[in-house]
């Protein structure tokens, strides 16, 4: 295991602590998750040196960071990081290129990995080069302190709720080049969130805080599926599944995917991609319905056939929630408590999972 | 003639002793100010509290103290005695600390609320960007707290020129050493010069002015980008 992250920090400050112990991988978008108040942005500003972690020891892919017991301490400017503040945090004495160029130009010619050219073209920035940051919308300032800190070419991203401070129509005008620097860059993300939306999107790894403690720490496809956690009994609680793209219906514009490991199919409304590409969907436990037969004469499209592995209480008394594997894949489901005993529900029984209806993710 | 070269001597003084003091405070005034803004520690309070004494007590107390510490039997004088300094009362060098010390607040104040303003986010952001804390200071903090040094500047250089009570108590009245315009107008007037007197009156009050206004102007000016 080369490329991995390595943390232990122990942290107190006016009656909360922090107190972690996480290995997770260095690379991928790692989300940490958790209610205000839970410790995921101080945890970030420990690892990025911005605040100074009582114990800790600090390793990201090879490099320590802070070992506290060795008492060595890298100053925040000598790490290869990145960071996304809430806030753009613009310059506002120095014009957008001058900000862009403001890290680009304190790292060695040799260790530049991307260019102004490719950071500005990534997040669509190229037209406000010139511009003052007080001139620009909220999502384009957003955007450009993300290019600004990749223009440092950095070993590990962190960024602490980039899209909190803007309104949903902002957020959905950066999600996509998140994704895109997911997709193009081989930079490992840590993403603190609140937002189970963000966090389904864009994340491959979470970690789940509360009060300063983890929780959990896994997939993102597996974590979201555990009953044990606060997660599955919440309202938006659900699925991500990453299929991949085997069929494009052009004439009713419906893409079908193949579940991982799996001949079982999702079909979903999309734009046409191609065969063998893959899409992240998330398939919330309230859109599911049970059956004990399969399906026929209905207007939803997606019925698969699935295992019950097992059901906790849900948050509402009425409800129940049911967790399903359909060939590898874990499903979560939330019917009512009257529906599972009509159907006598029970662990390991086969039925079929009538899905209403797939958010597309990305 | 209305001034005569006496009335010149002391304002050249009064310039110099100004300038020299501006400067000086400028390079000690930022570091505390800095310090001020953004420390946790227990001191702040005090520390702040010592630096805006100057506000409120009355020169002639400043001076006295200083008095007693520069002369022959106090702490400050017998170490520069010992460097073979000779005291420092009644020379130009012992008006310059007088004054460093008397404008202090007028120079740390307008600093410590620019940096205040500025907060730790922007030096953060430098620090992730890879700036040392001196590149940070020069390339992030000192741009932005422009309107605060020229504020402090200004200020400082001003109340200087405005000193009376500190120079008469550590400086007394030696020409072109230690004379300078406040105690010049003194001069005069105890002397029934009234007519000299008015000329050297009117012009601080022109210059008091002067100053006042370019301040006031440009920071109307400058608070347009924030």
């Amino acid at each position: 295991m080369t490329s991995q992250i390595n943390l232990r920090l122990q942290h107190s400050y006016s009656g909360f602590a922090l107190d972690l112990d996480l290995q997770l991988p260095g690379k991928g978008v790692t989300a940490l998750y958790g209610h205000s108040g839970s410790g995921k942005t101080t945890c970030l500003r420990c690892i990025a040196g911005l605040e100074r972690a009582s114990q800790a020891y600090v390793q990201i892919n090879n490099e320590v960071w802070q070992d506290s017991q060795r008492g060595h301490f890298v100053p925040v400017h000598q790490r290869a990081l990145g960071y996304i503040f809430q806030e753009a945090s613009l310059f506002p004495h120095l014009s957008v290129r001058a900000n862009l160029e403001f890290g680009l130009k304190r790292i060695a010619r040799q260790q530049r990995r991307v260019d102004l050219a490719h950071a500005t073209e990534l997040l669509g920035i190229s037209h406000l080069l010139e511009r003052a940051p007080h001139n620009l919308s909220g999502g384009e300032r957003q955007r450009v302190g993300i290019a600004r800190a990749l223009l440092t070419s950095p070993g590990l991203l962190l960024m602490d709720e980039p899209l909190a401070a803007l309104d949903s129509q902002r957020k959905g005008e950066i999600l996509p080049y998140l994704e895109r620097l997911h997709a193009e860059l081989d930079i490992p993300v840590l993403y603190v969130s609140h937002s189970q939306d963000e966090v389904a999107r864009l994340a491959d790894h979470i970690v789940l805080l509360s009060e300063g403690k983890v929780l959990a720490s896994g997939t993102i496809g597996e974590t979201l599926a555990r009953l044990d956690l606060p997660l599955a009994r919440g309202d938006d609680a659900g699925v991500v599944i990453e299929g991949k793209v085997c069929d494009y219906n052009l004439n009713y514009q419906l893409l079908t995917l193949q579940l991982p490991g799996s001949t079982q199919r999702l079909r979903v409304a999309h734009a046409s991609m191609a065969i063998g590409q893959r899409l992240r969907v998330k398939v919330q436990a309230r859109d599911i319905s049970l059956s004990l037969t399969p399906a026929e004469h209905s207007s939803i499209l997606n019925s698969l056939r699935v295992t019950v592995v097992s059901e906790t209480a849900a948050d509402n008394q009425a409800h129940v929630l049911i967790r399903l594997d359909a060939d590898g894949t874990a499903l979560l489901a939330r019917i009512t408590r009257y529906s599972r005993d009509q159907l006598g529900l029970c662990v390991g029984q086969t039925l079929w999972a009538q899905i209403k209806a797939v958010a597309v993710l990305a | 003639m209305p001034l005569t070269s006496a009335d010149f001597a002391a304002i050249w003084l009064t310039l110099q002793l100004a300038s020299l003091t501006t400067v000086i405070l400028l390079i000690v005034g930022t570091p505390i100010a800095l310090w001020l803004a953004h420390t946790r520690s227990r001191l702040r309070g005090p520390i702040g509290a010592i630096v805006a004494l100057p506000l409120v007590l009355p020169p002639t107390v400043i001076g006295f103290y200083l008095l007693l510490a520069m002369g022959p039997h106090g702490y400050v004088g017998q170490f520069t005695q010992y460097l073979g300094l000779g005291t420092l009362t009644f020379s130009f060098a012992g008006l310059v600390i007088g004054s460093v010390i008397y404008s202090m607040p007028f120079v740390v104040q307008p600093l410590q609320n620019a940096f205040t303003a500025i907060g730790p986010r922007p030096l953060e952001v430098a620090a992730t960007l890879r700036a040392n804390p001196w590149d940070t200071f020069f390339t992030v903090v000192l741009p932005l707290a422009r309107p605060g040094f020229i504020t402090a500047a200004i200020l400082g250089f001003a109340h200087t020129v405005g000193e009376f009570g500190v120079v008469l108590m550590i400086g007394g009245n030696i020409p072109e050493k230690t004379r300078v315009v406040s105690v010049q107008i003194y001069d005069h007037v105890e002397a029934l010069e009234y007519a000299q007197a008015h000329w050297l009156a009117g012009a601080m009050v022109v210059f008091s002015f002067l100053v006042l206004l370019a301040l006031y102007s440009s920071r109307k000016a400058q608070t347009s980008w924030s």
